[in-house]
């Protein structure tokens, strides 16, 4: 293990963490509009919406995220689609673990006891209400678990921007594996932020969670 | 908009030939992390703690990195210790570790959820506690695991389009080679996503099918 060559090139992998950091924060974001627009077209009454959520699940998790991400950023130039790296990484991103996301946020919606939509509905209240009084708070609390095992998964997966080019912590790795021939110095450091990031992750849903219970 | 279907028939076999790769790595990779699941499943459980801590670092460092950075990490770390292996075997080894560190916290489960009866009655009739663990308690822990395992060898097919970057030319390397000399991404990604797709619905059938005969069967 050298350990001068880890003290040197260390500050190189904290700049890139912090872009990994932000691509995980804003992938999330998006992923969970997808996701939760997604649990509504999958519940919808209409069956257009609920064709067109099923597919949108099928297909982005029926195919590898690396491929959706060559598509939009290396395909989406034919049709005047010009994104920077960046932002293909968390449209691409987003977008699929969107996808995983809808059935997550479905499963917690569909879990809810039938009864509080009846009895909703019984006092009068009209179907958007029920959703937004009654089900989604009730919901809320039973997927932040399962959004976090998503999460989890999401900021590994940020790591696939590597290959378009974004420098984020596996590019970082990569790039000095190339120059420097020590890939096991490289990958201790990348992979030690890493954790870094999902174990502080994992405490904040773990705090989240805990504030959320009912009891 | 600028499409053109026509480039894809001349480059159709190319394609399909890195399918029948990708369907290659994606076996080899599932074989080998059921395998080792079971093998790091038992480890887990029984070892002796001297044995359990290094197999436990091991599956610490596995979940919490990126595949992609084990993949460079397999693929030019073993040269650095003298060790070249081929891309293709340094893929399947790298998703083969990475599913198999997953499989294995389903099977420990799984395991554990198997009734003591069924040690304390293979013991009882004079089997020792290896024979009994591998005659009786894990043959049952790996039924029940089957289902859930499934969905990791389907995450790993999607998965294995990663080895693409260590130069493996399975289907994603592939459709580059193509698009290298059409310069149509948008097409020959695409037919690469509907080949993943296809293989994915293929996956899942077999999926089915197998959970159809672990539930007569029970």
């Amino acid at each position: 293990m050298d350990f001068d060559l880890i003290l040197r090139v260390y500050p190189f992998f904290i700049e890139a963490a912090w872009v990994t950091v932000q691509l995980s924060v804003l992938t999330t974001l998006l992923g969970l509009a997808c996701g939760t627009l997604g649990a509504m077209a999958r519940l919808s009454r209409l069956r257009v919406f609920r064709m067109i959520g099923a597919v949108y699940v099928s297909v982005f998790r029926g195919t590898p995220a690396l491929i959706q991400l060559f598509i939009l950023y290396f395909g989406g130039p034919q049709f005047g689609l010009h994104l920077d790296a960046f932002t293909a990484g968390v449209i691409g991103l987003g977008v699929n673990i969107g996808a995983y996301m809808t059935e997550t946020i479905r499963g917690a919606i569909i879990a809810i006891d039938k009864g509080q939509t009846e009895a909703a509905r019984t006092v009068g209240l009209s179907r958007f209400q029920t959703m937004r009084y009654v089900i989604l708070p009730q919901a809320a609390r039973l997927m932040i678990r399962p959004l976090g095992v998503n999460i989890n998964a999401l900021i590994k997966g940020t790591a696939l921007v590597a290959a378009i080019s974004v420098v984020e912590l596996t590019y970082t790795a990569q790039r000095f594996i190339g120059s420097t021939y020590k890939p096991f110095e490289m990958f201790m450091i990348s992979g030690a932020l890493y954790m870094i990031i999902i174990y502080a992750t994992g405490r904040g849903i773990t705090w989240l969670d805990r504030k959320a219970r009912i009891v | 908009m600028n499409l053109d279907f026509s480039v894809i028939p001349a480059y159709l076999d190319v394609v399909l030939l890195g399918a029948v790769w990708t369907i290659a790595i994606t076996v080899a990779a599932a074989l080998l992390s059921f395998v080792g699941g079971i093998i790091l499943a038992v480890i887990a459980l029984y070892a002796p703690l001297v044995v359990r801590l290094p197999f436990r670092l091991f599956a610490w460092l596995f979940m919490g990195t990126p595949l992609l950075l084990q993949l460079f990490l397999i693929y030019f770390g073993l040269v650095q210790i003298g060790i070249d292996l081929p891309a293709f075997v340094a893929g399947v080894v790298g998703l083969g570790l990475h599913f198999a560190v997953y499989n294995s916290e389903l099977i420990q489960t799984s395991i554990l959820a198997v009734d003591r009866g069924q040690m304390e009655a293979a013991r009882t009739l004079g089997l020792s506690r290896g024979q009994a663990l591998r005659k009786v308690v894990v043959p049952q822990a790996v039924r029940d695991v089957i289902p859930p395992i499934g969905n990791n060898m389907i995450a790993l097919l999607k998965d294995s389009a990663l080895v693409s970057v260590i130069g493996v030319s399975e289907l994603t390397l592939s459709a580059q080679l193509a698009i290298g000399r059409t310069y149509r991404p948008f097409e020959f990604y695409l037919l690469a996503a509907v080949v993943y797709y296809v293989i994915n619905l293929g996956m899942e059938a077999v999926q089915r099918r197998i959970e159809r005969r672990i539930a007569a069967a029970r």
